[in-house]
């Protein structure tokens, strides 16, 4: 009885209600001969189950095996060596900023050192200028100097001759005076000059 | 239509209808709403895969970055198991995947029935992934295989026990597996309308009813959400499983 009304529902469209709790919406296949209560637990269904999900998982996998799967990986793929690539480049260029401050560094130190090289020469060139000047100066004094100490070496001579000549007289008067007796000239220039000796 | 509102039935959601009748040497294997939703599920899933990654971009859209994180979901899920060696099992685990999370999701949607909440199904993924397991492990290791039943450093006098444990709760593998998301779907969409139905019920009660079906609606509300949870929850656990299983059919020494 059961069956008749589920199977004249299912026959009918879609009128199947949730009121008829045990047989509504039920599939009854071929006469109903197995009218199980709990539809997963039928065995009746299992074949067309097992059947399309044999066919709908199997043509799923062979497409995502098939194309989508290879095709991210090809997407990471991609990816990973356009990073590797990009990482590459920056490389290079970093490198070569490298050089440019090598270069400019390098450029930098043979200025400095060009400079230092200038200022050393000029530094060289006004210290020969002075010792030069200075050496001319001093030559010129000493030229002086020397003529000074010759014109005082001539008086110094002229004043000792003149030493002589007064010591001769004065031993000469002195004698005089003390003795009252003569004594020659060539005596006295003797006693001096030993004297002075 | 016709019949009592009052009176729901919470199993009628499971009923497989037939839509196209086949039948090939006494077998029915027509075209069911059952078939209809895996078609659906397969299309949608593939199709999404398919259309997101068309352009190739180096930098991804938004379509592409969910089909990417998918992608690195399952390949760092399984090579986190079963190591580099077990990437050549990717193809299958992330179809798995996909799979039963479309299937579960699209369950959700009133009037669709959810194709994983029959054990039929659930059973024929988990023995297809315990005859994978077992022919790779025999194809790889040879009689090797087997010493995953014997774990080493056990003690002799146990080890006729241990290695009976060990055999038992392998060939219970299936069982488990595919028992495991049949029972979340099935318990999950009873509930839902259970709670669904007490709203019904309560508000063709009157005005009393309509205060009394508050909460039971709040239920079913809450309920939805975690359905959607558990949908995605069993499908990476049936898929995380897989991947276990895998690893031993590549290390099966323990």
């Amino acid at each position: 009885m059961f069956v008749a009304k589920a199977y004249a529902e299912e026959t009918g469209g879609h009128a199947s209600t949730e009121g008829d709790a045990h047989t509504a919406g039920t599939e009854v296949p071929h006469g109903g001969a197995a009218q199980a209560s709990f539809p997963p637990f039928d065995s009746s269904t299992f074949p067309s189950q097992l059947l399309w999900l044999a066919i709908t998982f199997g043509l799923f996998y062979l497409f995502l095996q098939k194309v989508v799967l290879p095709r991210i990986g090809a997407i990471f793929e991609t990816r990973s060596d356009r990073i590797a690539q990009d990482l590459d480049q920056a490389a290079r260029m970093r490198d070569e900023a490298d050089e440019a401050i090598a270069a400019y560094e390098q450029e930098l130190a043979d200025a400095k050192s060009k400079a230092n090289e200038i200022g050393q020469q000029a530094r060289d060139n006004a210290k020969a200028e002075a010792e030069a000047e200075r050496k001319a100066a001093e030559a010129e004094l000493e030229s002086k100097l020397e003529g000074s100490a010759a014109q005082i070496e001539k008086i110094k001579d002229a004043a000792m001759s003149e030493i002589g000549t007064i010591a001769e007289d004065t031993a000469s008067t002195i004698i005089e005076a003390l003795t009252g007796g003569k004594t020659t000239k060539a005596e006295i220039q003797a006693a001096v000059s030993r004297a002075r000796n | 239509m016709a019949g009592d509102p009052t009176k729901v039935d919470p199993i009628h959601q499971f009923h497989i209808n037939t839509l196209i009748p086949i039948e090939v040497g006494g077998y029915d294997i027509s075209f069911t709403n059952s078939s209809l939703l895996m078609v659906i599920s397969v299309v949608l899933a593939g199709g999404f895969l398919f259309l997101a990654t068309s352009s190739r971009g180096i930098v991804p859209g938004r379509a592409q970055s969910i089909s990417e994180i998918l992608y690195e979901f399952i390949a760092s899920m399984l090579r986190d198991s079963a190591g580099s060696q077990g990437m050549k099992f990717f193809p299958f685990v992330f179809t798995l995947f996909m799979f039963i999370l479309v299937a579960n999701l699209l369950g959700m949607f009133p009037y669709f029935i959810t194709v994983t909440s029959h054990l039929i199904v659930t059973a024929a993924l988990a023995i297809v992934v315990f005859l994978m397991v077992l022919i790779a492990g025999l194809w790889r290791n040879g009689l090797g295989f087997f010493k995953l039943f014997v774990p080493s450093g056990i003690p002799v006098v146990l080890l006729p026990l241990v290695v009976a444990i060990e055999v038992i709760s392998f060939l219970t593998r299936p069982i488990s597996h595919s028992v495991r998301l049949f029972a979340n779907m099935l318990a999950g969409h009873i509930t839902l309308k259970v709670f669904s139905g007490f709203v019904v019920s309560l508000t063709s009660m009157g005005a009393v009813g309509f205060v009394g079906a508050i909460l039971p609606l709040g239920m079913a509300v809450g309920l939805t959400a975690l359905e959607f949870l558990i949908a995605f929850l069993q499908a990476y656990v049936f898929a995380m499983l897989t991947c276990i299983y895998i690893n031993d059919a590549i290390h099966p020494g323990h």
